[in-house]
C-alpha cells in the first residue's frame, strides 16, 4: 500500500490507532458517571500547555501533557469537595485554559495562527518523531490504567460510596481517571484536535450502548468503534484532502446512526427469541412471585 | 486472629456509636445519637422521613464524618478500622444503574472488591457473586442489562451486591423500598439465613413488614435524636409512632441520594 510509504503517513495511522484505542476506554468511564464533557474542558486546558510549549520552544507534547494533568486533577478536585459553586469554577478553568493558550502561542514566535489550527483541529503531516515517542509512551500508560483497572474504575463510577465502603482507594482512583483523560486528550491532540477530542471519547461509547447490553461488551465495541474510525478517517484525509479530525468524528457520528437504526429491530428480535423461550404467559399459581396478589405496599 | 482475642472481640458490640453528632451544610443531622448493635443482632433503625436514619448509617459506614462524639466497628475506633470486607453495604437508591450499560452479574461483582482490592477475581469470587444472585431470586437474571430492571428488581440487585462481599455486618438503608411482599418474602428468608449464619444486621426501614419476626430491637430517631431503643413496636402501632408522616420514599427524586453528575 502506498499509504504506508511515507513515513509521516506511518507515523499518522500509528497514533490515529492508539488514539482510537485510548479515548474510548477512558471515556467509557466519564460517560458512566455522566461526566461525557470532561474531555472536552481538559481539551481548553491543553491549549494553555501547547502555548506554553511554543513559548518555552520545547515539545508541545509533553508540555501539553503536564497542563492537562494539572488541570484535570484541579477538576477532580473541584468535583470532589467544589459542589456548590463548582460549574463557575470549573467554567473558569476552561475559558482561563482556551484564553490563556491564544494569548501564549501569540506571544511567541514560532506560533502562527496557522500553527493554532493544527492543534484545534488535528492534522496528519504536523505528527513528529518526537511527537510520536511521547504518544507511544502516554497511550501505553493508558491502556494500561483504563484496562488493567477496569473492575475497579468499573465500580467507582457505578457507585461511588458504594464503592468507597467496600476499602478501595477511590480517592486515588478518581485522581487516576482525571490523569488518564488528561493524557488521553495529548495523545488525541496531534490526529484529531483539540476541540474534537471530547468527541471520540464520548461517540463511540454512545453508539455502542446503542446495542451492547454489558459493560464488558460496550467497552470491547467502543475500542472497536474508535479503531475503525480513526484508521478510516486518517486513511480518508490521506486521499481526499480533508481535516481528518472532522473526518474521524463525522464517520464516528455516522456509526452512531447506523447503531442507532439497527438497535430497535435488534431488540425486537432478542425479545422475540425470549418470548419463544418463555412461552406466552399462563396464571402463575397463586403465592408465587408475580401472581396478583403480590400488591406493592 | 488468635482464639482469645476474638473472644474478646465477639463480646465487643459491632457498632458501637456514643453521642454522635454530625451536620449536613449547616445544618445539625444527627444531635448526639447513641446506638449499639452487639454481634448477631437484628436491629431496625425507624423514623420519619428527614430523621436523620441515612445520615447515621452514612457516619457508621465513614461517609459522613462526626462533628462529635464516638464511633467504633467491632471494637476499633473508626479511624483505625480498615476492615471494610467485614460489613455490607446497601445504599439507599431507587436505581443500580448508570450512565453505561451493565449487566447484574457486573454490578453485583463491585461487592466482591471488598475482598479483591485491586487484584484480580477468582473463581471463589464469581461463585460469592451467583450465590447472592441466588439468595435474592434473581440468579435467572444475571445476563440482563440492570436498565431492564424493575424498580424492586433494583433494589435486589443493591441487595444482592452487599451480600457477594460474604459480610459479618449488614448494613441496609430501606431496603425494601419498591419491593413486593412476595419479594420481601425471599428477602427475609435470605435473611434469616444469613443471620443464621451468625450475620449482624443494621436495616432501615419503613414498614416491619415480613421482616417483623426477625428483628430482635428497634431504635427510633426523631430530628436526629434517638426517641426509643427496646423491642420493636407493634405491627399497628408503627404508622401511629410519633413523627411518623408515612411519606412515600420516592416522593421526592430530588431527595435521592445518588449524584453522579460533572459536580457530584
Ligand atoms: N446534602 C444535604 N445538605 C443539607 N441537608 C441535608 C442533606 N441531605 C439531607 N439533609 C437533611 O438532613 C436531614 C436528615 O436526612 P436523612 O437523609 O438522614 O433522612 P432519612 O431519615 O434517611 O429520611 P428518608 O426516610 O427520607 O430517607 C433531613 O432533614 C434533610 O433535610
Ligand atoms: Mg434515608
Amino acid at each position: 500500500m502506498e499509504i504506508l510509504d511515507a513515513a509521516f503517513m506511518q507515523r499518522a495511522l500509528l497514533a490515529a490507532l492508539l488514539v482510537g484505542i485510548t479515548a474510548p476506554a477512558i471515556g467509557i468511564y466519564l460517560v458512566q458517571r455522566h461526566q461525557a464533557l470532561m474531555g472536552d474542558g481538559i481539551g481548553h486546558v491543553a491549549l494553555t500547555g501547547v502555548g506554553l510549549g511554543f513559548l518555552l520552544n520545547t515539545s508541545p507534547v509533553w508540555v501539553a501533557a503536564t497542563v492537562c494533568v494539572v488541570g484535570a486533577v484541579v477538576m477532580e478536585l473541584i468535583r470532589s469537595y467544589g459542589k456548590a459553586r463548582g460549574d463557575i469554577a470549573l467554567a473558569m478553568l476552561f475559558y482561563g485554559g482556551m484564553a490563556g493558550g491564544v494569548m501564549l502561542i501569540n506571544l511567541s514566535d514560532n506560533g502562527s495562527n496557522a500553527n493554532l489550527v493544527t492543534y484545534l483541529f488535528g492534522s496528519l503531516t504536523t505528527v513528529s518523531e518526537q511527537d510520536i515517542t511521547a504518544i507511544c509512551i502516554l497511550a501505553a500508560f493508558v491502556i494500561l490504567a483504563t484496562l488493567g483497572l477496569r473492575r475497579q474504575l468499573f465500580a467507582i463510577c457505578q457507585d461511588e460510596e458504594f464503592a468507597r465502603v467496600t476499602g478501595l482507594p477511590v480517592r486515588l482512583l478518581n485522581l487516576l481517571i482525571a490523569v488518564t483523560a488528561a493524557l488521553t486528550v495529548t495523545v488525541a491532540m496531534r490526529v484529531v484536535g483539540l476541540l474534537l477530542v471530547s468527541a471520540l471519547m464520548v461517540i463511540p461509547v454512545a453508539a455502542s450502548q446503542q446495542i451492547a447490553r454489558s459493560f464488558a461488551t460496550t467497552l470491547a465495541l467502543s475500542v472497536g468503534i474508535g479503531v475503525l474510525v480513526t484508521l478510516s478517517g486518517t486513511t480518508t484525509s490521506y486521499y481526499v484532502d480533508v481535516p481528518p479530525g472532522a473526518t474521524i468524528v463525522l464517520m464516528a457520528i455516522g456509526v452512531f446512526v447506523a447503531l442507532t437504526l439497527i438497535a430497535t429491530p435488534l431488540a425486537r428480535s432478542r425479545a422475540r427469541q425470549k418470548a419463544l423461550d418463555e412461552e406466552r404467559c399462563t396464571l402463575a399459581e397463586p403465592g408465587a412471585p408475580g401472581a396478583p396478589d403480590d400488591v406493592r405496599v | 486472629m488468635n482464639q482469645p482475642e476474638r473472644a474478646k472481640e465477639d463480646e465487643q458490640p459491632v457498632i458501637s456509636l456514643r453521642g454522635a453528632t454530625a451536620s449536613l451544610g449547616a445544618r445539625p443531622v444527627l444531635r448526639g445519637v447513641d446506638l449499639e448493635v452487639r454481634r448477631g443482632e437484628v436491629v431496625a433503625l425507624l423514623g420519619a422521613n428527614g430523621s436523620g436514619k441515612s445520615t447515621a448509617v452514612r457516619a457508621i459506614v465513614g461517609q459522613v464524618p462526626l462533628t462529635g462524639g464516638e464511633l467504633e466497628l467491632f471494637g476499633t475506633p473508626k479511624r483505625r478500622f480498615r476492615d471494610w470486607a467485614r460489613i455490607g453495604y446497601v445504599p439507599q437508591r431507587t436505581t443500580a444503574a448508570a450512565g453505561v450499560p451493565a449487566t447484574v452479574r457486573e454490578v453485583v461483582s463491585a461487592g466482591r472488591l471488598a475482598r479483591t482490592k485491586l487484584g484480580f477475581s477468582r473463581r471463589a469470587d464469581r461463585d460469592a457473586v451467583v450465590k447472592a444472585l441466588e439468595l435474592v431470586g434473581m440468579a435467572d437474571r444475571l445476563k440482563d442489562s440492570v436498565n431492564a430492571l424493575s424498580g424492586g428488581q433494583h433494589q435486589r440487585v443493591l441487595i444482592a451486591r452487599a451480600l457477594a462481599v460474604e459480610p459479618e455486618l449488614l448494613i441496609m438503608d430501606e431496603p425494601m423500598a419498591g419491593v413486593d411482599l412476595a419479594s420481601q418474602e425471599v428477602l427475609a428468608n435470605a435473611l434469616r439465613e444469613e443471620v443464621a449464619r451468625g450475620t449482624t444486621v443494621l436495616l432501615v426501614l419503613h414498614e416491619l413488614g415480613p421482616l417483623e419476626p426477625l428483628i430482635d430491637r428497634a431504635i427510633v430517631l426523631r430530628d436526629g435524636c434517638v426517641v426509643h431503643d427496646g423491642p420493636p413496636p407493634e405491627a399497628v402501632g408503627q404508622h401511629a409512632l410519633p413523627g411518623h408522616d408515612h411519606v412515600h420514599p420516592h416522593a421526592d427524586p430530588a431527595a435521592e441520594p445518588t449524584r453522579t453528575g460533572l459536580l457530584s
